[in-house]
């Protein structure tokens, strides 16, 4: 049977402005992880009822540990960011559908925005062949060196011009005539939206993870839907995002709002 | 463990389930998704998402809000349609030693009349008609607020039930006694209640509404005291058998229904937190047994 652990945090550090970085004993969940998929955590007590949706950072399989990058902007987060290693945190996991990892593709571009960011890591790490990874942010970055580490060549814009590209991370991938056989990417929805008209303009397949606001996270409520085509347009299903996604084809989303 | 002396079973409408408990309908699918943290046999009935008779699209997205000990949703009834759930989710649960109630949807009378009699010849235990559902313009919560619409839907549908009928009520209403002997009086063999109680949240930075329906159905542990007092209320109206919900998490939270006069409890939100909460209300109420020497919940329910 499936259960809630309770697992213990190793460490859980600001990295950024309101951002913070999770480690967890969680030998179960690292050993199934896929790079994409997420965590279901919870709070104490019963006010703040429903899990929040964390995406899984990195896994380390050997090690039996998983880390989360999350940003703290409400009540939920802002109670995870005043835990202190040695202490434990519900999660629940892994959960969804992760990226599906082509190898046969030798040119790899990756774009995250924002605090979509996190799940790319793993993602990263994992693939093969040529990475180019994209990178868009309001003003502060993170996770550079992340990307770094696992072989990626990291560009990076954010809008007031603090850090690298001034300017969107489309604009960039413009700028720079970005070339690539697929796209992985995880962001805010225009972000996503924008990013797949252009992927579709030059022929890319693009692999989008979607958010939406959830409250079983396996696939019971119905809650967490995105709309997703059956031939076009307008003919189109209401999918679950926590369990038929997160990550979807963006030709299959209906990018409507 | 607590050694099984005491008689857990219930009688609801001439069916028998092997202990109260059940799952609130919209909150556990069809029982495949917690099944993998429960096992079904265990649960006195699984209580299904309600199925209209075509596929139903439900509303946009967002759907859920939390709200302080409880949430909203506006999921609006998305389901396959009654043919894709006598398909695909029948033959399913009829592998757990449980009993199946389905919830039935509907925008107008015919509608709910057209379901009912698809699952009149389906290998199902109970009905329970949902005429409390805020979240869908036509039919829903129009049927269940009002006492001449209640009554005569619950009449029409009862003509095409083969199987026990439960109405499930609105809280959403000035008096909820009315309504429930509408139902009984149209012929209901069972009361279930509260479906969800119309709710709103507002997102004060984009100064907007969370939900994309603006409004939403209010559910979870803070509305447990509204749906304590409408399950007395209606226990001391009508004797049909009541099938409490509304914010129940735990044994203690079951036995308050009891008491107030509910032959069974669902569990539905509470699902969302704890995957386990069906059984660990179970347990509770086992507990709670053993501590006071009860044989059988008839010993103490509605002895309020
Ligand atoms: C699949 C998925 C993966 C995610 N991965 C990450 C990640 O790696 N890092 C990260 O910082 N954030 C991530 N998020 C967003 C994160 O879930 C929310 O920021 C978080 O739930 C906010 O909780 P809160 O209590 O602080 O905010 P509150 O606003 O107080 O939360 C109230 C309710 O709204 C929900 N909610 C609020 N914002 C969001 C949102 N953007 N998406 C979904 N639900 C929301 C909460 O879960 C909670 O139920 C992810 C969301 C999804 C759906
Ligand atoms: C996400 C969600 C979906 C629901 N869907 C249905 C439904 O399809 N039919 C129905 O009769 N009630 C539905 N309900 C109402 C519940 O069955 C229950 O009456 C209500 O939530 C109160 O119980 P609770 O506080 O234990 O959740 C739904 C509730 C939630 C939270
Ligand atoms: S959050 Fe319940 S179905 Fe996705």
């Amino acid at each position: 049977m499936k259960e809630i652990k309770h697992a213990l945090i190793l460490d859980n550090q600001l990295i950024a402005d309101n951002i913070y970085k999770m480690t967890l004993e969680a030998d179960g969940i690292a050993r199934e992880a896929k790079a994409g998929q997420f965590v279901n955590l919870y709070c104490k007590g019963e006010a703040k009822l429903l899990p929040r949706p964390i995406s899984i950072c990195e896994i380390d399989k050997d090690r039996g540990r998983i880390t989360l990058v999350y940003g703290v902007v409400g009540q939920g987060t802002k109670e995870f960011s005043t835990l202190k290693a040695g202490e434990k945190i519900e999660v629940l996991g892994p959960l969804g559908n992760g990226f599906k990892i082509d190898e046969s593709k030798a040119k790899n571009i990756i774009v995250g925005g924002g605090i979509g960011t996190p799940p790319l890591v793993e993602l990263v790490k994992q693939l093969k062949g040529e990475k180019e990874v994209y990178l868009g942010f309001r003003s502060q970055s993170i996770l550079l060196e992340a990307f770094k580490v696992y072989g990626a060549n990291v560009h990076v814009a954010t809008e007031d011009g603090s850090e690298g590209f001034k300017g969107n991370v489309l604009e960039l991938l413009k700028k720079n005539n970005a070339k690539g056989e697929i796209i992985y990417s995880c962001g805010p929805k225009p972000m996503l939206k924008a990013i797949a008209a252009w992927a579709k303009e030059n022929e890319i397949a693009m692999q989008v993870s979607l958010e939406e606001r959830m409250a079983c996270g396996i696939g019971a409520c119905v809650g967490c839907v995105c709309k997703i085509k059956e031939k076009d347009e307008l003919d189109w299903q209401h999918k679950k995002v926590c369990k038929d996604g997160p990550v979807f084809w963006s030709d299959e989303v209906v990018w409507d709002d | 463990m607590i050694k099984e002396k005491h008689n857990l079973k219930v009688n609801i409408a001439g069916v028998e389930l092997k202990n109260p408990v059940t799952t609130a309908s919209g909150t556990f699918g069809s029982g495949r998704e917690y099944g993998e943290f429960v096992d079904l046999n265990q649960l006195g009935a699984v209580t299904v998402k309600g199925v209209s008779s075509t596929p139903w699209k439900g509303n946009p997205a967002p759907r859920i809000a939390e709200t302080y000990g409880g949430m909203l949703n506006s999921v609006g009834l998305q389901n396959p349609g009654v043919e894709e759930f006598i398909k695909n989710d029948i033959p399913f649960l009829r592998q757990y030693d449980t009993k199946i109630i389905v919830n039935v949807a509907g925008k107008s009378v015919s509608e709910y009349c057209e379901v009912v009699e698809r699952l009149s010849h389906a290998d199902i235990d109970l009905i329970e008609l949902n005429i409390s559902c805020p979240n869908v313009k036509e039919g829903g919560v129009t049927f269940g607020t009002d006492v001449k619409m209640a009554h005569k839907v619950t009449k029409e549908v009862k003509r095409y039930a083969k199987q026990p009928l439960i109405v499930k009520l609105s809280p959403n209403v000035t008096d909820i006694t009315e309504i429930a002997r509408a139902v009984v009086d149209g012929g209901a063999d069972g009361i279930s209640l509260i479906n969800t109680l119309l709710g709103m949240a507002i997102d004060i930075h984009k100064r907007k509404p969370i939900l994309a329906n603006t409004v939403g159905g209010f559910s979870g542990p803070a509305v447990k005291p509204v749906a304590l007092r409408m399950v007395y209320q209606v226990a001391r109206a009508v004797s049909v058998p009541i099938i409490g919900m509304g914010g129940i998490s735990t044994g203690e939270d079951a036995i308050e229904f009891i008491l107030a006069g509910a032959t069974a409890v669902a569990v539905g939100t509470a699902n969302f937190r704890n995957p386990r909460a069906t059984i660990d209300v179970l347990e509770g109420i086992k507990e709670y047994m053993v501590r006071y020497g009860i044989q059988s919940l008839d010993e103490i329910r509605g002895m309020i």
